[in-house]
């Protein structure tokens, strides 16, 4: 099969409405279709990576650690807009710390989280053959 | 050109429904090729056969089943996000010992991997959502 | 690689036009449905930001989402240009990707 770059963006927070979630559920699947896959985060979608959520006090689970499964899937772009961080009061300091592990460099730990300017999100979305909105 | 069309939301709460109806009668009215349309997400609830709205309103889940009458469309409910909200065929019911289905014709229930295949094969692929 | 951008939030809502415009590159077009369709209006808050992007970048509006919402083609800011489904349509043939601003 083809591999196209597939495109997921993801400018929502999560729980207040589900599309953080089931998203997450199309990324997890997307990795089975060996396509060039990447995410982007901007606007409020910066919050579904942001560490320490705790969800006791609202009934629904906690889905957060699944982001940090992304890298056994192979999927390790994960941009990040620096003006939507900004803009919310938030650094890359409080975001989790989401990473793959590369087989050609020993199985090394490498960052999957991508910090871009807007100017350079604007080149990574322009890139894609496929963009996904949630 | 081959389209697949994405829809995340219900019929009635929000206009995606109705705009991606109208968009894909106009696809197919210009020759082009619909290669699936996916729901996902509140998007399930175009497939079911329970809806009775006002006699003056119109019935989106109706007129989706019959464009895909017509034109053989593939029109496939995200399967996960079909359970979540009740949105069942038979087999399915059956599966899970439920009471009831409700999935309308012309609907299918698949997997989320139809999604990605849908963006793999078609020349171009449109989100309609909230 | 030219992109069509879809919006369909009402600028005077939600973020997401902006954010649109914030990422849209010259020679990209814009098109605005549903609710997005009131950005088509001149003389309101959000139309100079509109004007400017209309600078590099080609600006549509589903014609039948303005109609809807009770604002005329005489209102409307100089060089958007109306579409019907079809030229919806042909946007997304002209255009080698598409993203739905949610």
């Amino acid at each position: 099969m083809a591999t196209k770059k597939f495109m997921f963006v993801n400018r929502k927070a999560p729980y207040g409405t589900v599309y953080a979630l089931e998203s997450l559920e199309v990324v997890l699947i997307s990795a089975a279709f060996e396509q060039d896959v990447s995410l982007a985060f901007i606007d409020d979608g910066v919050y579904q990576i942001t560490k320490g959520q705790n969800t006791d006090g609202i009934g629904q689970k906690n889905f957060s650690s699944t982001y940090k499964a992304l890298g056994d899937y192979e999927i390790k772009k994960l941009y990040v807009e620096k003006e939507s961080l900004e803009e919310r009061g938030l650094t890359p300091d409080d975001l989790m710390d989401l990473v793959w592990e590369d087989e050609d460099d020993d199985w090394a730990e490498k960052p999957s989280i991508i910090l871009v300017d807007r100017s350079e999100m604007t080149d990574v979305l322009a890139d894609q053959e496929v963009i996904l909105s949630f | 050109m081959k389209f697949t069309i994405m829809i995340n939301e219900g019929p009635y709460q929000h206009q995606s429904s109705d705009s991606a109806l109208q968009f894909a009668r106009a696809v197919l009215a210009q020759g082009h090729e619909i290669f699936r349309v996916f729901f996902y997400h509140d998007g399930v609830n175009n497939g079911t056969r329970l809806s009775v709205p006002p006699a003056d309103d119109r019935l989106l889940q109706k007129e989706w089943s019959e464009l895909s009458k017509k034109h053989d469309l593939d029109l496939v409910l995200c399967i996960a996000a079909a359970q979540r909200r009740g949105i069942m065929d038979a087999s399915e019911a059956e599966r899970q010992g439920l009471d009831a289905n409700n999935i309308i014709e012309g609907f299918r229930i698949s997997g989320l991997g139809q999604l990605i295949e849908g963006g793999i094969q078609s020349d171009r692929t449109i989100v309609f959502g909230d | 690689m030219a992109m069509l951008h879809i919006v369909n939030k009402s600028p005077f809502e939600r973020v997401s036009f902006r954010s649109c415009l914030n990422h849209a590159k010259a020679g990209d077009s814009i098109l605005m449905i549903e609710d997005a369709a009131v950005a088509a209006m001149d003389n309101t808050s959000f139309s100079d930001e509109l004007k400017a992007a209309m600078a590099d970048k080609s600006v549509y509006v589903l014609g039948g989402d303005y109609a809807a919402r009770g604002l005329s083609e005489d209102r409307m800011i100089d060089g958007i240009k109306s579409v019907d489904y079809a030229g919806f349509v042909d946007l997304t043939v002209e255009n080698e990707t598409t993203q739905s601003w949610l």
